[in-house]
Formats: structure tokens, C-alpha cells, sequence
């Protein structure tokens, strides 16, 4: 470790005894490695173990060192094995891997040109319209969740309104609630400023003589935009999306209460795996697999950051 | 596509989707009728209701103190970790490190909170107050590390630099030079870190333990048994304090960049006469 102080470089570091610039590196290291990189280990251990009717409810992690050798010999596939047999859990993903997919899709829509018209705004109240982006975005996940129950639902708000203006009788009501369709307006709503921030960003940097210059060339503005705009705004796209898609893949608080009990999402199974259910093997087997599907989005998505940065 | 219009009229619509569901949301908490439908008059009946249920303000408690607590340690944690990002060009492990740092930022809560919990279990610690602080300490340092580390990224080094030049220590340098200038980065990296924690109900569930129960928690339990007004309360006022922390911050960042910025011209035009 000694290697830590050696290699910085006097003109570009903040110098300095040697520990202080160990502890800087060190302290926030050890700290990801003990409870972010350690629980993976222990999730992936798990999942290969057999669900024992204990407290803890699986059978016993460590049984000294002797218990290492065994470890490979004494793999366990059942966990895994349950999960390819019943298709509710592989529904589950796939049905999370399509809610993901659809409502990225449709915030790109809603985000971008959210984003262009910000971008294009003038520099005064540039910042004053990203504050009111980010704004919303403080506020509770659950409260913005919970807000939208009031409207969807079919005593609600929604259906009261369109009674009121006659685009429904009054003995009808708004079938959204607990649907799919509920599942999409709570993402939509809930990850809308994670795909507008990442955009604006991307194209406020833009060089708008570029497109001065392809209108003086006669270019159609439509055309401009798919052969200048666009292409410079992917970084932001990119990362938009992979901001939004890989969460949403997992999630539950939306899934759970705006969606219908028809409604798969694979962060809803492992909730009731673990909390119903209380097979914490099985969960954590739901959870491994999940994250080796993420690894790939994951993956896309620390480049373009470490591209950014 | 280039009217300005369009534009206006574009920002119209997304932003009153993103305000019309929090404006009735806090609306409807001075509602005097239980029903939401249903305008009863004006009423502050549910604050009340919500003041006198114990257990809203236990968990309101909780949650608190979980939150300046966790927010404190993952900005000295995340601070820490900016700065090894950004001063230290090279050490072991270091593209490991910045996969640490960007991977929360992501990562489904189920999972995050799942394998905690595995490993606080493991571990043989009790569930309760301490695990989620310790699990909110650990997803926040990581929005504290990418707020603190652009703010490291921009600023003038010939500051920090003249200071160590004329054999200024550098802890010392950095306690009197460096962080009061990131100092405004730092506060909003606390505030986030604040608000994620007071926000959280996936992780915190998992790593909750008995007499630990947190505000999301409690409303998440209330909320599916259905929408009470008594949650429109709670909800209004949680609305109310994080607006006016993000406007009081946004002032006062805006008044010490100012200075910062005047500062910063006077010592370059010292060191040029």
C-alpha cells in the first residue's frame, strides 16, 4: 500500500506525510469494499445454500476454514434450478426487462423534447427552469407515488374530472388504476428529471453555429436535427437511459402500488420471496440473476461516465 | 421544431405534469372531507390527526436522526472519496474504486438492500438503527463523491497550489484553502445525501430492525391500506422543509459563489501586479 503515496505525482496531488494521503484513499475504499462489494460475495454464497427453517433462514455461511474447500464441491444448483422451472419468475423478468424497456422509451420522448426546449430557452432563465426540474426530484419517491393513487384510482380525481367535463358519464369510471397503464405514468412521472438532466446537459454544450451553418446551406431544420443534434446529444441519451432503464428494471415501490396484482416485476417477486415468503436463498437467487442481466447496462454506464468526467 | 412556441409550450406541459400531482397532493391536505373527490372546506384537521398519532412521529423521529447521521458520514466519506478521484492520478485499484463510486448510483434498491441485510445477518449484528444507518451512509457517499468531485474538477488549482509553494502543510492547506472553496458543493452533497435517506423505503426495510421504523416505512404501510388525509399532511410539510432547504441553498451558494468568484479575481490580480 506504501505504493499509494509513492505514485502521486507533487505538482498534481495535495502532497503531504504520507498516512494523510493513505487515509484519504483508504477510508472511503475499505468502506465500499466492507458494505457494497462484500454483500455481493455473501448474496452470491447464499443463494447456493438450502433454505433451513432457522433464524437466520438459511444454513450456516461459515463453518471455519476448512468449509472453503468444500465450498465448490458442495454448490448448490436448486435455488437456480426453481427459477428456470416455474415461469413466474421468468416471466417476472421478462416482464420487467419490457416495463423498463417501454417506459425508457417513452421518457425519451417526453425527456427530450422537455431537454431541447431548455437548451434553447435563453441563458436568463436557464437555471431557474433546471431547478424547477430538480425540484420535483426531492421531493419523496413515495409521496409522488402515493399522489398519483389519488388521481388514477376509480373514485378518484381523474375520473371526477372527466365526468365534469362530459367525456364520461357519470356512472362510468377510469379503469387505470392498478394496471399496467398506472405502472407506466408512476415511472414516467417518478424517473422524468433522471432523463431530462443528463439531456439538457448534453445538449446545452452544443454548438449552435453548426446549425446556423446548415440552415445558411439550406438544410431543412427536421434534417438538421437527425444529422447535428441528435448525433451530439447521444452521450446524454446514452446515459439518460441507462440512468433510468437499469432501476426501473428492479423496481418495486411503483410496480406495487399503482400496478395490478397481474403486474410482473421481478423487484415485486423478491420482495415477496423475502418478506412473504421468507426463503432467503430463493430471494437471494432472484437478486443474482438480476444483476447479471444489469452487468451489461451497468457497464454502458460507467464508460459514459468515466467518459464525462 | 425550432418555434418558440413549440418550445413554451413543451415546457408548459412537462412541467405541469411533473407539479399538478403535488399540488393536489398538498391541496388536499387542508381537505375537511375524508374523501378525495370530495371538497369539504378548508381544514387543518389532519394536522392535528397527524401530531397526536405517536406512532407517525416516532418514525418521524427515526428518520431524522438516521438522516443527519447517515448524511454527515456519507459526506465526509464521499468528500474523501472525491478527492482521491480527483487528486490522486494513480493508485491500486483505482478503476475499481470509481466502479464503486458510479455502481450505487444505479443499482436496484432491492438488490443494495438484500445483500446488506445478508451481510449484517452474517455478521451476527441486530437489525435496527445502526444498519440503516450504515446502509444510507453507503448508497449517499456516492452522490456526495460525484457532487464534490465536479466541483473539484473546475476550480482554480493555482490557488491550492500557491499555498503549498509558500509550505503551507497540505492538511492544512486543504482545511484552508481547498474545502472552503468546495464548501458550497459539500452542502449541496449533504443535502442530497439528507434527502435520499429521509426518502428511502426499499433499503431501509430491509435493513430496519424492531423500534427502528422509519417515516417511508410507517406511510408506505398506511398507504396501502389506502389514502388518508393524515398522509397528505405528513407529506405536505416533508414537501414544505425540502423546498425551502433547496431554495435557502441555492441562495446561499449563489451569494458564496459571488464571492467566491470576487475572491478568486482580487488573488489572481495580487499575484499579477
Amino acid at each position: 500500500m506504501a505504493n499509494v503515496v509513492a505514485e502521486a505525482n507533487p505538482a498534481t496531488g495535495t502532497g503531504g506525510p504520507s498516512w494523510t494521503r493513505w487515509l484519504v484513499v483508504a477510508v472511503p475504499y475499505i468502506w465500499l469494499i466492507l458494505f457494497f462489494v462484500a454483500p455481493f460475495l455473501i448474496i452470491l454464497k447464499i443463494s447456493f445454500s438450502d433454505t433451513a427453517i432457522s433464524i437466520p433462514p438459511y444454513t450456516p455461511l461459515f463453518q471455519g476454514f476448512g468449509a472453503i474447500g468444500d465450498f465448490f464441491s458442495q454448490l448448490d444448483f436448486e435455488n437456480y434450478i426453481f427459477l428456470t422451472e416455474d415461469p413466474l419468475y421468468i416471466w417476472s423478468y421478462l416482464s420487467s426487462l419490457r416495463i423498463a424497456a417501454i417506459s425508457t422509451l417513452l421518457l425519451l420522448l417526453i425527456g427530450y423534447p422537455m431537454a431541447l426546449a431548455m437548451a434553447r430557452a435563453p441563458t436568463s432563465i436557464r437555471p431557474t427552469l433546471v431547478m424547477l426540474v430538480i425540484l420535483p426530484f426531492w421531493t419523496s419517491f413515495l409521496i409522488r407515488v402515493y399522489a398519483w393513487i389519488g388521481i388514477l384510482k376509480p373514485d378518484g380525481l381523474l375520473t371526477l374530472l372527466l365526468q365534469t367535463i362530459g367525456l364520461m358519464g357519470p356512472d362510468q369510471q377510469v379503469q387505470i388504476f392498478r394496471t399496467d397503464y398506472a405502472v407506466f405514468i408512476g415511472i414516467v412521472y417518478s424517473y422524468l428529471p433522471f432523463m431530462v438532466l443528463p439531456l439538457y446537459a448534453a445538449l446545452e454544450k452544443m454548438d449552435h453555429s453548426l446549425l446556423e451553418a446548415a440552415s445558411d446551406l439550406g438544410c431543412p431544420p427536421w434534417k438538421a436535427f437527425w444529422k447535428i443534434t441528435f448525433p451530439l446529444s447521444l452521450p446524454g441519451v446514452i446515459a439518460g437511459s441507462m440512468i433510468c432503464f437499469i432501476p426501473i428494471t428492479g423496481e418495486f415501490v411503483i410496480p406495487d402500488l399503482l400496478g395490478g396484482a397481474d403486474t410482473l416485476m421481478i423487484g415485486k417477486t423478491l420482495w415477496t420471496e423475502f418478506f412473504g415468503n421468507r426463503d432467503w436463498p430463493l430471494a437471494s437467487a432472484v437478486a443474482v440473476i438480476l444483476l447479471i442481466m444489469l452487468v451489461i447496462p451497468i457497464m454502458i454506464f460507467q464508460n459514459q461516465q468515466k467518459k464525462v468526467a | 421544431m425550432r418555434s418558440p412556441r413549440f418550445d413554451a409550450t413543451v415546457l408548459t406541459l412537462g412541467f405541469a405534469f411533473l407539479y399538478i400531482p403535488i399540488i393536489i397532493l398538498i391541496v388536499y391536505s387542508f381537505n375537511a372531507s375524508r374523501l378525495v373527490t370530495v371538497w369539504g372546506g378548508f381544514s387543518l384537521n389532519w394536522y392535528s390527526a397527524m401530531w397526536s398519532n405517536q406512532g407517525l412521529m416516532d418514525a418521524a423521529w427515526v428518520t431524522a436522526r438516521v438522516g443527519v447521521l447517515s448524511a454527515t458520514l456519507g459526506t465526509v466519506l464521499g468528500t474523501l472519496a472525491a478527492l482521491a478521484l480527483t487528486r490522486f492520478a494513480r493508485f491500486p485499484g483505482r478503476m475499481a474504486f470509481s466502479g464503486m463510486i458510479y455502481a450505487p448510483l444505479v443499482m436496484p434498491e432491492v438488490i443494495t438492500g438484500l445483500s446488506l441485510l445478508l451481510l449484517f445477518v452474517a455478521m451476527g449484528v441486530d437489525r435496527g438503527f445502526w444498519t440503516v444507518t450504515i446502509a444510507h451512509t453507503t448508497f449517499t457517499m456516492c452522490y456526495v463523491a460525484i457532487v464534490v468531485q465536479s466541483r473539484l474538477l473546475t476550480f482554480d488549482r493555482s490557488l491550492e497550489e500557491a499555498a503549498l509553494d509558500l509550505g503551507c502543510p497540505p492538511v492544512k492547506t486543504f482545511f484552508k484553502i481547498t474545502l472552503p472553496l468546495i464548501f458550497p458543493a459539500v452542502i449541496a452533497g449533504w443535502m442530497l445525501a439528507f434527502t435520499l435517506s429521509l426518502d428511502d423505503l426499499v433499503i431501509a426495510s430491509f435493513n430496519t430492525g424492531p423500534g427502528a421504523t422509519t417515516l417511508p416505512i410507517k406511510i408506505y404501510s398506511q398507504v396501502r391500506l389506502g389514502v388518508t388525509p393524515e398522509i397528505n399532511a405528513i407529506c405536505t410539510i416533508l414537501i414544505g422543509l425540502v423546498t425551502l432547504g433547496v431554495i435557502a441553498a441555492s441562495l446561499t451558494t449563489k451569494r458564496t459563489e459571488i464571492r467566491r468568484v470576487r475572491d478568486e479575481h482580487l488573488a489572481a490580480r495580487g499575484t499579477t501586479s
